[in-house]
């Protein structure tokens, strides 16, 4: 599969990597039993350290979506859950998709609409929002 | 983090004359990781990295490579066997050719990969016929990597390694680099092209005028500092915002900037308590990171 990490956002690289394969497990990308590249052939070809790769690797064994087989490499593991999940994120983007129709309808632009979405997204998840 | 680390120092010190290089480093550089090591030109990272080798005396303070102390000549003299090092000017013998270079420099190395050796010098493209003096820049550090990275050390010191590289030359560092990380070589390198350091680096060192400013993973620094843009209904008084991790307060008529390197959680808390009409948190690039850190000093 493509990876592209963009090490200029401040987001950690990791991070970005587990993202991308957790949304490939999602959209049917990557299926149950697909096997990953091992840790250092995807560093040296990502150009990242290995141990980016190694903890987004083990990060996601922890989240019960890559299993690690000592020697020979890390495997999708799409459960039950992770297939709803899908359903789930399908259903929020149809969602998303609605909210959008009406915001443009209301006179936004895209680029407002995107800020707010990027504003919105970055308020640490903790924080009661007070309105 | 993991292990003993390869690179300790304590309070080292180094002044020319009346003036201070390098003022009380606490270095802390781990194994198994690429770390990386920043300052502007004369921030004193050569001078430091000449102390770690033993190349410069250490005007008081200690430390350690690879568990040897670097004061004490002996223990210097095996440490420098495990370490492979790339000098800043790349001294090389002119007279000679690459060929003779690479045949002189292996001889005196016991970890030295002929396999290694010849892959690289297919890679770089290197003339081995070409006398050393008639080399452009960028061949006399390809040359230069070469001699490092055919050995098989334990520990990899680098002081700019890209310079005079171009973008090819660049990205079969970068790509070595980590060849060199995933066979578990831990990797120091000075550098001021953050645009390189932001990909491959574990870790960070950032050093200004003599002073050790950051010492912390790239992952960490990524998660902790935010740059969060506040507006008011009136002109905010920055003094509300000096707290714990607030590292600079820029503002403008009802706009604030608050770039915090860590606690931004309670900056926009404070913000609403404030009655912030908009807020807006965004994560912090390296290069903004190193730009503040180094303002602030």
């Amino acid at each position: 599969m493509f990876f592209k990490l963009i090490p200029t956002t401040g987001r950690p690289l990791y991070l970005q990597l587990m993202q991308q394969i957790r949304h490939a497990a999602e959209t049917g990308a990557l299926r149950d039993g697909d096997q990953l590249p091992g840790i250092r052939t995807l560093a040296e070809e990502l150009v990242v350290s290995p141990n980016t790769v190694a903890k987004a690797y083990s990060e996601l064994e922890h989240d019960g979506l890559l299993e690690l087989r000592q020697g020979s490499g890390a495997f999708v593991c799409v459960k039950r859950r992770t297939r709803s999940l899908a359903d789930h994120v399908q259903a929020a983007r149809r969602r998303l998709g609605d909210l959008i129709e009406r915001l443009r309808e209301e006179g936004l632009l895209d680029e407002e609409i995107k800020r707010a979405f990027e504003a919105e997204l970055l308020y640490p998840a903790g924080i009661v929002r007070k309105r | 983090m993991t292990g003993t680390p390869v690179i300790q120092t304590r309070d080292l010190t180094k002044s020319y004359g009346g003036v201070a290089a390098v003022r009380g480093l606490n270095l802390s550089v781990e194994p198994n990781r690429i770390t990386a090591f920043l300052g502007q030109n004369g921030a004193g990272k050569s001078t430091t990295i000449k102390m770690l080798l033993g190349m410069v005396r250490p005007s008081c303070g200690d430390g350690t490579v690879l568990g040897k102390r670097i004061t004490d000549a002996k223990e210097n003299c095996e440490m420098r066997r495990s370490v492979a090092y790339v000098a800043e000017n790349k001294p090389l013998y002119g007279y000679m050719t690459v060929e003779q270079t690479i045949r002189f420099a292996s001889s005196f190395y016991s970890d030295w990969r002929t396999n290694v050796a010849k892959k690289l010098l297919n890679e770089y493209k290197l003339p081995l016929q070409r006398k050393v003096k008639s080399l452009s820049k960028g061949m006399r550090t390809k040359l230069a990597l070469l001699l490092a990275f055919a050995r098989r050390p334990e520990l990899l010191i680098l002081d700019e390694p890209s310079e005079g590289l171009d973008p090819v030359g660049i990205e079969l560092l970068l790509q070595m680099l980590v060849a060199q990380a995933s066979q578990g070589v831990p990797i120091f390198f000075s550098s001021h092209q953050i645009a390189e350091v932001e990909r491959v680096a574990d870790d960070i060192c950032i050093l200004d005028n003599g002073r050790l400013l950051v010492n912390a993973s790239l992952d960490h620094l990524r998660e902790s500092y935010r740059r969060i843009d506040l507006v008011f209904p009136f002109a905010p008084p920055e003094y509300e915002f000096q707290i714990a991790g607030v590292e600079r307060i820029h503002s403008q008529g009802h706009e604030m900037r608050v770039f915090a390197s860590k606690n931004a959680e309670a900056v926009i808390e404070h913000a609403r308590d404030l009655n912030a009409v908009s807020v807006e948190v965004a994560p912090v690039a390296l290069r903004d990171i190193f730009l503040e850190t180094v303002k602030e000093n």
